[in-house]
């Protein structure tokens, strides 16, 4: 079984992986970080999405070994252990924007990303346009539209260390 | 109100472990030496199974085990079972086909389960799955309801497919109602099926504990006692207080997940004959083909009126289509949860209904957030809408001709509703709607080559279930009380034991405000308790938009109780008689003097026991309650669809939502709107994009996320929720219960608005772009564009 490196949430990892490991299943199941979800098998929902060197991709199409020497972040890396949250993990709670709660590590490590490229003051129908690739069906979206607004402006206050890096 | 009581927006406790990646679903837990679980299901939607051959498959790298459908049966496993009995107009009872766990014999959907592969991980039992060689006889199968009764047998016991033919109402008086009526008002309306896709899939996490005879099952359940009681009793796996079901976070349920499914029996069975913990998790397409579908209604529907829009009378013959098996609660989403909601929120004289339940070979059909009453809403307004327009009278003006206007208010479909008031909520919607101003905004829409469209639902349904007599009469197999055990610790903190199940409504947060406001203790010190059956005593589960109506109250019984014996125990240590005590905000005072004591040191007077002897009060302040609902609640409300359609496209934008619902008493505003938010957005769903699809031979085409039209963000609107307030009688608090009720008024309010835009009612959901447009070309425009 072919090995693999790589830094996720900032330590460095090693793992004896096959060639279809995906890298969702490396995390969950090697490195028990259970934060990032599977909610279907075509791409389509999201709750995987992790960032990888910086950028948001989903856990469930990337093979393990293709993350060989990069730097992944997944949700258990937004904030330090006792530490304070990421405003945009504040957002979410202080907006209702999570009921069950499966989708909204995928929400949020997506939230960050278009942060990232849209900036901090994101209006309602962008933020829903960037949203295709992740689904929740149990707020109906209102509350993700409004906490990601306002995580985004709140970031802009330079509150808590950015996710990526 | 205080800043965490019964009203207050308090964010949510839960929270913390979701937004930080710590939550503890089912596929999260992990047990030592546990082995994966891949089912091996029949790609045929009906075959004999000729024969199964295991060696190869055996034969593969970390496999532990090869079981099929013989295995199961020879260990003498019971099969699944349907608990709600519902007999047909001749008396007959419901033709309940065997289904067991693994398929015995006969396939009957595609996706029904053959035989299981166990493996040391889940690539080894995954391509041990592909190795096993199953031998079928294809048989013709009959995948439309419509047609069911015509098609092949599939269950010995059910000739012509038929489940029941049940029947709601007076017909003779229904029918002279309609012969006498100055205009009736048809529709032909078909409920489409959906899937309900919660987004973490099943998972079942089964472990044997072979000193003890134990076994346990980590399950994504809405309802683990429920669980329990029919893998013990029904299914015989092992006696009840031999099993011990745990339902950790659960990622959405809305229905989908309170059924007994083969998996978790056919994985508890595994586990106890290979002695290693047995885990399976869905694939979606696994979810897609075997979590139990929603809806799928044939109906043909009828309103009588006079010639003044006073309605006389409704009728309705509707075939269900309940799949290849009856799922636990199946039988009663067509009947009792539906055709008792016929009356909608108007005084209608006469109704009858008459329901059909067939067996077709497609996944078994069950409850689906509404069950049965987005249907009878759907039946009911727009029939209404429909009739308005042909009678070309305000849509508005009719429904508040024939809304119920006293209270209690029986009507001739079993239901009595209680407490409520329709002009209120639809005053409310329209002045939030501007209403007025839609024909202004309708001309601008034109004038740039869009129609406009104003739709209405004035829904109400029944929830809170259920009073269990009431229940049981109907046929119920169950009772639906709520249970709730409050312990207050001997530091004072509370923990409730609650016998419903949080999968997103927020209950470790609405429940404790209840009693951190009852007791005076602040909310931090309330911890909420649910999910497991090892420490929580024997409860019904969360569904029916009962835990706020029903279980709340238990919670408020049994703090009634600790009062009471609180105030004994305050009675001794201040010296006082106990009817000298009293109690408000987390004090214990002796009327008329300036003494008291605290609960905190009520509490661990109690359990220190030095102030009185055994002889004069039992140490502790623990108490618990079974609490048995008096009625069904009736939460009713007006939602205002406005859309927009592109008539070149069929595109429909919808421009505002406005939802004004009368919930009773409302806990917590916040997590209220998100249930309406998301009732809302699964209407819409069901109304524009979603349906499950079978092809002619039984193949699921929607099998997956990229060809099921999932609501996405930029599918949906924001919201405009307004609340009207009229308490339900039947509970202390007043609460009428908010879970499904955006789901069950959103489709019909979406479909009216189309249909207005663009002026014909032949559209069927989902109204899908070329449905709309279709349509449009089909039909004379009513309005020139």
């Amino acid at each position: 079984m072919p090995a693999v490196s790589m830094t996720v949430n900032g330590k460095a990892v090693t793992g004896d992986v096959e060639a279809r490991t995906l890298l969702v299943q490396f995390l969950r199941e090697n490195l028990r970080l259970t934060g990032t979800h599977v909610g279907c098998d075509t791409s389509q929902c999201g709750a995987c999405v992790v960032h990888i060197d910086g950028i948001a991709t989903k856990a469930c199409t990337t093979l393990a070994l293709q993350c060989e020497g990069t730097k992944v972040t997944t949700i258990e890396g937004l904030a330090e252990p006792n530490g304070p949250l990421h405003p945009m993990q504040e957002a979410f709670r202080e907006h209702h924007g999570l009921q069950c709660g499966f989708c909204t590590p995928g929400m949020i490590m997506a939230a960050l990303d278009i942060v990232r490229r849209r900036g901090n003051d994101l209006d309602e129908h962008t933020i829903r346009e960037q949203l295709d690739g992740n689904i929740c069906r149990c707020t109906g979206y209102h509350n993700i539209v409004k906490a990601i607004a306002a995580g985004a402006k709140a970031m802009a206050k330079g509150g808590a260390r950015q996710a990526a890096e | 109100m205080s800043a965490t009581g019964i009203g207050a927006a308090v964010r949510r406790k839960e929270d913390f472990r979701f937004i930080t990646g710590k939550g503890q679903y089912t596929d999260d837990v992990v047990r030592p030496g546990e082995t994966r679980a891949v089912f091996v299901r029949s790609p045929h939607a009906h075959a004999k199974i000729k024969s199964i051959d295991i060696s190869a498959a055996k034969s593969l790298p970390g496999v532990v085990a090869v079981l099929t459908g013989a295995e199961l049966a020879s260990d003498k496993i019971g099969n699944l079972i349907c608990g709600w009995m519902i007999h047909s107009k001749d008396g007959t009872p419901m033709k309940m086909a065997p289904h067991p766990a693994l398929a015995s014999g006969k396939v009957n959907c595609v996706g029904d389960a053959v035989a299981v592969v166990i493996g040391e991980t889940l690539a080894q039992a995954r391509d041990a799955a592909e190795k096993v060689k199953v031998d079928y006889e294809v048989l013709p199968s009959v995948i439309d309801p419509a047609k069911a009764k015509s098609g092949p047998q599939i269950h010995e016991i059910a000739p012509k497919n038929t489940i029941y033919e049940w029947h709601l109402g007076d017909a003779k008086a229904t029918d002279a109602a309609f012969a006498a009526a100055k205009h009736v008002t048809k529709l032909d309306i078909i409920n489409n099926r959906l899937v309900p896709n919660a987004v973490e899939p099943r998972a079942a996490l089964a472990e044997y504990d072979a000193g003890t005879d134990g076994l346990t099952l980590w399950n994504t359940s809405q309802n683990p006692h429920v669980a329990r009681l029919v893998i013990a009793a029904f299914v015989g796996m092992a006696p009840e207080h031999k099993l011990r079901v745990i339902a950790p976070d659960v990622g959405g349920g809305f229905g989908s997940k309170i059924f007994i499914y083969p998996e978790e029996v056919v994985c508890l069975w595994a586990a106890r004959k290979v002695q290693r913990p047995v885990k399976w998790t869905a694939d979606r397409s696994e979810s897609f083909l075997t979590d139990a579908h929603g809806r799928d209604h044939v109906t043909h529907a009828e309103l009588a009126l006079d010639a003044n829009g006073k309605i006389l009378a409704l009728r309705a013959k509707t075939i269900a289509n309940l799949g290849a098996y009856m799922s636990t609660f199946s039988s009663s989403v067509p009947t009792y949860l539906y055709a008792t909601l016929l009356s909608g929120q108007y005084d209608i004289p006469h109704i009858y209904c008459e329901v059909d339940a067939v067996y077709t070979n497609t996944a078994p059909v069950d409850a689906y957030r509404g069950a049965g009453r987005p249907e009878a809403t759907f039946v009911v307004e727009r029939l209404v809408e429909v009739a308005a327009r042909q009678l070309d009278m305000d849509p508005a003006d009719l429904r508040k001709r024939n809304f119920i206007k006293s209270f209690p208010h029986q009507t001739p479909v079993i239901m009595a509703y209680d407490a409520g008031d329709y002009n209120a909520s639809l005053k409310k919607a329209l002045e939030l709607a501007d209403v007025k101003g839609f024909n202004k905004r309708r001309r601008e829409a034109a004038r740039h080559g869009k129609l406009r469209g104003l739709g209405y639902s004035t829904y109400i349904e029944a929830c809170g279930l259920a009073p269990s007599q009431a229940a049981g009469s109907l046929g119920a197999g169950v009772g639906l009380w709520e249970s709730a055990e409050v312990r207050v610790n001997p530091t004072g903190s509370v923990e409730v034991l609650t016998g419903c199940h949080a999968h997103g409504q927020g209950h470790e947060t609405t429940f404790a405000q209840l009693v951190s406001e009852r007791l005076g203790i602040p909310f931090e010190n309330v911890s909420i308790v649910h999910g497991d059956t090892d420490k929580v005593q024997f409860g019904m589960g969360t569904y029916g938009s009962r835990s706020g109506a029903v279980g709340m109250t238990a919670i408020v019984k049994a703090l009634d109780k600790i009062e009471a014996k609180a105030k004994k125990v305050a009675a001794f240590m201040l010296e006082a008689a106990e009817g000298d005590i009293e109690f408000k905000d987390g004090k214990f005072t002796v009327a008329g003097t300036d003494k008291s004591a605290a609960f905190g040191d009520v509490a661990l007077n109690a359990y220190i026991a030095h102030k009185f002897t055994g002889a004069e009060l039992e140490p502790g302040l623990k108490e618990t309650s079974f609490y048995d609902p008096t009625n069904f609640t009736f939460p009713a409300g007006c939602h205002i669809c406005e859309v927009e359609v592109d008539s070149d496209t069929g595109k429909t934008d919808i421009v505002n939502w406005t939802a004004v619902d009368d919930f009773g008493t409302v806990i917590n505003p916040m997590i209220v709107e998100g249930q309406v938010h998301g009732g809302i957005a699964q209407g819409i769903g069901q109304a524009l994009l979603e349906r499950a699809v079978y092809d002619k031979d039984g193949q699921l085409l929607t099998c997956s996320m990229m060809d099921y039209t999932m609501p996405r963000a930029h599918d949906l609107p924001s919201f405009q929720i307004g609340l009207t307030e009229t308490k339900s009688p039947s509970n202390p608090l007043g609460i009428k219960g908010c879970g499904e009720a955006g789901a069950i008024a959103s489709p019909a309010a979406v479909i009216n608005a189309i249909t207005d835009a663009i002026g014909t009612e032949e559209l069927a959901m989902p109204a899908t772009a070329n449905a709309v447009w279709s349509a449009l070309k089909r039909a004379q425009p009513r309005r020139a564009a």
